[in-house]
């Protein structure tokens, strides 16, 4: 299986009749919203790809960077809670002033005390001190605020503004957070960053999930505001009423699948901006520089470049794009469930997504994205098909066969493990390798 | 004295006993994938998946056997099964070497190809535990539960607070230092284990003396797939199967691996405790204890727990980050490739 850059405009075509089968033998809705989220998918991809086939950083904390842009959703675009914020806002003000301070204290003492014991402890003593000095205005706050109607609200709100602001939004909330870790853990070995970026990742769940005055944790945020129009806003609509008609289908299908076509849209005018720019990028000096960097990263230091530097750069680019996927995701879904973050779907797949599409080349990474993402859903639907198949022989009420239909559902993780595995196996540098992009001299 | 003997007691009860515990089985996790590190040089992300696999082996050997009546009363039948977990985890390891990792040697591929392929090996594994045993919770401890009952230790010592001692973490511990003996008496006594440890050191020099690699390689993966059973089981024995969090526990066993220094074993044994004693001190709600040691009048009013539970992944994490910090090799030194 070899596909050349003329052949790409197949692999697409492949995609769309694909999707074109799921709408005629499933459903067109279906089929919308698997391209939506193939096309999240592969802004994913887009962004570890620019980590990953750029630089060769080993980001395993995807999911925790898809979280943030899901949070600034939030933030950003639900209504404030004014009662939340006249009980608790000045604690929990005072509290992020206290851990501000202590953060700016500790650096300052990291640069001016003397080197050994004395730094050590006196940090140790500055960051205690803070944790417990800022926890004695955070705790009481919080209180207040998640005692506020529990069962509607509960947390502090977002800011109200519209909601497209917030994919802007989480591209520099995952942007920030990824300069802190990369501060810390670049120019380490690549296993370490993988190592620490895992970590992260559970982190940021574990805090989405817990700090319930932020983000309501496990009881979810719903009704996050949709960038496109409402289904039912629609159906009021004359021309709407028309077109149905004009269609011949039903009116909440048609609104239904209207709806998805805008997301698709917009989606799609997301990915075309991003690869642009990533192209863009890669074919500048600066995308020379980094493939330099990547490959021979003690030569490319003797030419007196900043690897480090760089790195930590690609880093806090990639991230924010995994970020601003994240955030769309959220705000087409309409609402906000950090339980639904696992690290298998939204950290691991979107590793297969690059391998199998092919590190470097970022059209590689949207097939990959595009293929990985139908095959991730199609696979359930394939599994039970293929099991009943295989179990049609075992009598209706076998408990083998049951059972093994019931786990159909497992079958998606058994077949992306398997297509990783034959990729890296057999093809290691993907269905569109990474071109070498030498400019031609005549 | 009487008050600082219950603070003592206390504190052993929900502290000591549950970090030493917990330490035991991090450890021996921990020694599977810095094994691995030592000698294949990569970072094994399918190490909680085949955790997982071999307490799935023994849970439905256990199940096999409590139906027909086999038990071990008063220890739980699940010790009775773990040969035949170890058997086909060592099985699987093999065969997964044979078809995924065999071939990135021959053509000498870079570590992070690897550890990517492992990546793929990680979903199948986890589907195929799901698959077979599905996502919910298993528990398959029987026999006597616990060693000294809560109660009988208060009547036994007369104090108010006691010690319950499961006896799943009396056999995890005592399991454990069988274990670790046994590992480095294979590693440091026979020849088989020292030519693992040349292997380790010096790759070239060790095919220079005649060390076969391939065969060091497959005692590699057979420690590695033993070590990863007898720790899950013993998880499971101890806080019950799931495998969900057998893949969560990656992070911590990464990190006691690390914070060892990668590549030593002894690294890992005190990486494991570092990170469980960590964990435990810092999520423990130390009210109840500060009453006994502490003057009454200084009695806090809150919990006084450091962090919550929610967050014993931010433990691991920090540990890590400042090892990382101020000693990049670890502990104990480790490979730094």
């Amino acid at each position: 299986m070899t596909i050349t850059k003329q052949q790409a405009p197949l692999a697409f075509a492949f995609m769309a009749l694909a999707l074109v089968m799921v709408g005629v033998f499933q459903s067109w809705s279906l089929s919308l919203t698997i391209l939506n989220y193939c096309l999240i998918a592969s802004i994913m991809a887009l962004g570890l790809n620019i980590q990953w086939g750029y630089a060769g950083l080993f980001n395993v904390g995807l999911m925790g960077f898809a979280a943030l842009g899901g949070i600034s959703a939030v933030l950003v675009s639900m209504k404030p809670v004014p009662e939340a914020w006249a009980l608790g806002g000045a604690g929990i003000g005072l509290g992020v002033l206290v851990a501000v301070a202590t953060i700016f204290l500790a650096v300052g003492a990291y640069h001016r005390l003397p080197k050994g014991y004395i730094r050590g402890w006196g940090m140790a003593v500055i960051v205690i001190g803070g944790y417990f000095a800022a926890r004695y205005f955070f705790d009481p706050a919080t209180n207040l605020i998640e005692s506020v109607n529990p069962a509607q609200t509960g947390f502090l709100g977002g800011l109200g503004l519209p909601v497209l602001l917030s994919w802007v939004v989480g591209g520099v909330l995952a942007a920030s957070v990824a300069w802190v870790i990369g501060k810390v853990t670049l120019g380490l070995r690549s296993d370490y960053l993988a190592i620490a970026t895992l970590g992260i990742s559970e982190i940021i769940i574990a805090v989405l999930k817990n700090e319930e005055w932020l983000t309501r944790g496990v009881k979810n945020v719903n009704g996050i505001p949709r960038p496109t129009p409402y289904e039912y806003d629609l159906q009021q609509l004359a021309w709407a009423q028309d077109w149905a008609a004009w269609f011949g289908a039903d009116l909440q299908d048609f609104t239904s699948i209207y709806v998805k076509l805008c997301s698709a849209a917009l989606a799609l005018v997301m990915l075309g901006i991003l690869y642009w720019l990533s192209q863009t990028a890669i074919k500048s000096p600066w995308g020379r520089m980094m493939r330099a960097i990547r490959d021979n990263e003690t030569a490319a230091q003797a030419m007196g470049k900043n690897v480090t530097g760089r790195h930590l750069q690609v880093f806090i680019l990639g991230s924010a794009v995994v970020g601003i996927a994240g955030a769309m995701m959220t705000s087409f879904d309409g609402q906000f469930t950090p339980t639904t973050y696992n690290p298998l779907r939204f950290t691991f797949l979107v590793w297969v997504m690059v391998i199998v599409g092919g590190s470097g080349n970022n059209l590689g990474s949207i097939v990959g994205g595009f293929l990985i993402w139908f095959f991730w859903v199609e696979a359930e639907p394939l599994g039970y098909a293929l099991l009943s198949f295989l179990t049609s022989g075992l009598a209706e009420d076998s408990e083998l066969r049951s059972h093994l239909l019931d786990s159909a559902a497992h079958m998606r993780l058994i077949t992306m493990g398997l297509i990783l595995l034959v990729t890296i196996r057999f093809r290691p540098r993907g269905l569109l390798p990474e071109q070498s992009q030498q400019t031609r001299s005549h | 004295m009487q008050d600082f003997l219950n603070g003592l007691m206390l504190l052993s009860n929900f502290l000591i006993v549950p970090a030493t515990a917990y330490g035991s089985q991090l450890a021996l996790g921990a020694l599977g994938v810095t094994l691995v590190y030592g000698i294949l040089r990569f970072s094994n992300f399918a190490h909680g998946d085949t955790m997982a696999f071999g307490t799935m082996v023994v849970i439905l050997v256990t199940a096999l056997f409590q139906k027909m009546g086999i038990s071990i009363d008063p220890l739980p039948t699940a010790l009775l099964a773990i040969p035949f977990g170890i058997a086909a985890t060592t099985l699987m390891v093999l065969i997964s070497d044979r078809l995924v990792y065999r071939h990135q040697r021959k053509v000498k591929a870079a570590p992070v190809v690897f550890l990517i392929s492992s990546i793929g090996l990680m979903f199948v594994l986890n589907g195929l535990v799901r698959f077979v045993i599905g996502t919910g919770d298993q528990r398959f401890s029987d026999g006597e539960r616990f060693i000294i009952r809560f109660g009988e230790f208060k009547e036994l010592t007369g104090l108010d607070e006691g010690i319950a001692f499961k006896t799943s973490q009396g056999l995890t511990i005592l399991t454990a230092i069988i274990v670790v003996a046994a590992l480095f008496w294979f590693l440091e006594r026979t020849r088989a284990g020292k030519s693992m440890r040349a292997y380790s050191d010096n790759e070239d020099l060790a095919l220079l003396s005649g060390i076969s690699p391939e065969r060091v390689v497959m005692i590699t993966w057979i420690l590695s797939a033993t070590l990863a059973t007898i720790a899950g089981t013993l998880y499971g024995l101890d806080k019950g199967f799931k495998p969900f969090t057998y893949f969560q526990l990656l992070l911590p066993i990464f990190a006691a691996a690390i914070v060892g220094g990668l590549g030593n074993p002894l690294g890992a044994i005190a990486g494991g405790f570092v990170i469980a004693f960590s964990e435990v001190t810092v999520t423990y709600a130390y009210k109840k204890f500060l009453t006994y040691w502490v003057p009454e009048s200084w009695a806090p009013e809150g919990l006084v727990q450091l962090l919550s539970t929610d967050y014993k992944f931010a433990v691991s994490f920090v540990i890590l980050v400042l090892v990382l910090l101020f000693r990049p090799t670890g502990i104990f030194a480790g490979k730094s490739v």
